[in-house]
């Protein structure tokens, strides 16, 4: 499928916001993701989106190597071939009415969409955000104009609190929803006592569930990140 | 009109494009970007005897033209395979498929090899003879002509169906192993399987693949593929089916004009899910161009 850019612009650091024009029409859950085909590339790069309606949808990438370095010099106007609506994203039925929404760093942006979706249907979300630094923080307008609480923590102390998202996490939730580094996504794992789902990332090919380049083992036997992930419930991890 | 079909071992093939192992699953993924009943047929993901989890991650890397993978032929088990896999493939595709079959001792092809002979879905018996034998100091079976023929002994005498032996490229003489394959009593023989290769993260200065060491695929590897399946051509008289980073329909024309009866499609499903589809698409129209009426009239034109 074919998508326009309409805007690719840095917001952070090394951090891309890619406005794309296309169909969205399969994109059926937040914390789902695409697979962007970057000329010169053999391999397609897994994006998660952080917003869409439908008329296209919103990327925020880290240029992060070769790849997505070459995306992020990609022009206005160009196209992109790309496949869409993979992956199982979250699943928002038990969510309750406090879900807690911890993101941090590159995983932060499905979050977005995560927590508009959440609001839609009556929950009222705790957004909880992590990054290193203030200068690396991007996002942070935007889940405060949704209009929920919105907790942040950096490393170093130079915005919001000082210390991991995972210091930051309040008391009173009904549920959690994770994006993030590995070590977070862990920590997390290991402080929240509710429900919970967390979203993984593991380097894949396809990423639609047919070379097995992905899979990881959880209680329920070897699962695919890309097709029967990202996403986790809590119990089906094995950490 | 141009005629596409091919016949493999008697085995009478709508077109010669068939996805390879190990980049197509069990085809339910791919049934669900289109109708594969446009396909030749389909060789699912290798099988063992026992289930097998496979390699930590990182098992993909990319690389110039190509990836690597070490997957470590992650599987189910070939009781699983006969019980839920063959039964659900029959649902979305009714044409015979192709079993690849992997071991890691002559007993293991064995057994795997007469569990899907009962199978009447399954055509053709690929044996993966690139896993390191462990009874004899992990060398794999692919790399000496007489493990090889032993495989291929031990597993035809096991099964009405055709065998074919799927070849390592990771060897000094190809050929010597063909023939080897061929005396021993293969009915056809697939190549090339990946090449040997690794890649270096230059951030954490270690293997970018949890397993060091991976099976390189993709349009890089093409001109080696098809110099091997030129040379096996030469030297045997049973059929080939060519693989080895095929990512069009001119690709599948020029190995079959280097003697491929079949074209197996790999990396290519992994990029774009509809690589055979268009591959099948297009045929027709490159063979009109390049005037060439019937598919199984070419098979080893270049190699005379």
């Amino acid at each position: 499928m074919q998508y326009q850019i309409i805007e690719n612009t840095p917001i952070a650091p090394g951090v891309f916001l890619l406005d794309l024009a296309g169909d969205t029409s399969m994109v059926k859950a937040p914390g789902q993701f695409c697979q962007i085909r970057i000329p010169g590339f053999y391999l397609r790069r897994p994006i998660s989106l952080c917003d869409w309606d439908e008329n296209g949808m919103t990327l925020i990438y880290k240029a992060v190597g070769q790849g997505t370095d070459a995306l992020s010099r990609m022009e206005i106007g160009g196209m992109l071939d790309i496949l869409n609506g993979l992956g199982n994203g979250y699943d928002l039925s038990n969510a309750g009415a406090h879900p807690l929404v911890i993101g941090g760093g590159a995983g932060v942006p499905p979050l977005y969409a995560l927590a508009k979706a959440l609001i839609a249907q009556g929950a009222e979300p705790i957004v909880c955000l992590g990054f290193n630094k203030a200068e690396e923080v991007f996002l942070l307008d935007s889940f405060e104009d949704l209009d929920v609480p919105v907790l942040l923590a950096t490393v170093d102390g130079s915005a919001g609190q000082k210390g991991f998202v995972t210091d930051a996490l309040p008391e009173g939730y009904d549920s959690f929803f994770a994006c993030g580094p590995l070590p977070m996504l862990q920590a997390v794992y290991k402080t929240c006592k509710t429900a919970g789902q967390l979203s993984l990332e593991e380097r894949m090919a396809c990423g639609f569930g047919a070379c097995m380049g992905c899979t990881i083992q959880t209680r329920n036997g070897p699962k695919r990140v890309c097709k029967d992930g990202p996403v986790f419930r809590k119990e089906e991890l094995t950490w | 009109m141009v005629n596409l079909s091919v016949d493999l071992c008697g085995l009478k093939l709508e077109n010669p494009v068939i996805p390879a192992s190990g980049c197509f699953g069990y085809g339910k993924e791919f049934s669900q970007f289109y109708d594969i009943s446009c396909l030749g047929s389909f060789s699912f993901k290798g099988t063992t005897l026992e289930p097998r989890f496979g390699n930590p991650t990182p098992r993909i890397a990319e690389t110039p033209g190509g990836m690597l993978n070490a997957v470590g032929l992650q599987n189910p088990g070939v009781r699983h395979v006969i019980a839920h896999e063959l039964p659900e493939m029959k649902t979305y595709f009714h044409k015979p498929v192709i079993a690849n079959v992997s071991g890691f001792s002559v007993e293991e092809y064995v057994e795997t090899c007469r569990l899907l002979d009962a199978e009447e879905q399954v055509g053709i018996l690929e044996v993966n003879i690139s896993c390191p034998n462990v009874h004899g100091g992990g060398m794999a079976f692919g790399t000496r002509a007489d493990c090889a023929a032993e495989v291929a002994k031990a597993v035809r005498a096991v099964t009405k169906k055709p065998v074919f032996v799927k070849l390592s490229p990771n060897v000094t003489d190809i050929v010597s192993i063909a023939k080897a394959c061929e005396d021993a009593g293969a009915d056809g023989l697939s190549l090339i399987n990946t090449l040997l290769g690794m890649r270096v993260d230059l951030k954490t200065k270690k293997p970018v693949l949890a397993n060091g060491m991976g099976g390189l695929s993709g349009p890089a590897v093409f001109p080696v593929a098809l110099r091997m399946v030129y040379q096996v051509y030469r030297a045997v008289k049973i059929p080939l089916m060519g693989m080895g980073g095929v990512s069009c329909a001119r690709d599948v024309i020029e190995m079959m004009l280097c003697g491929a009866t079949a074209v197996q499609v790999g990396a290519a499903n992994l990029v774009n899910p509809y690589a055979c589809k268009e591959i099948v698409e297009q045929l027709p129209e490159e063979m009109e161009k390049l005037g060439i009426r019937s598919l199984q009239e070419i098979i080893g034109g270049a190699a005379a």
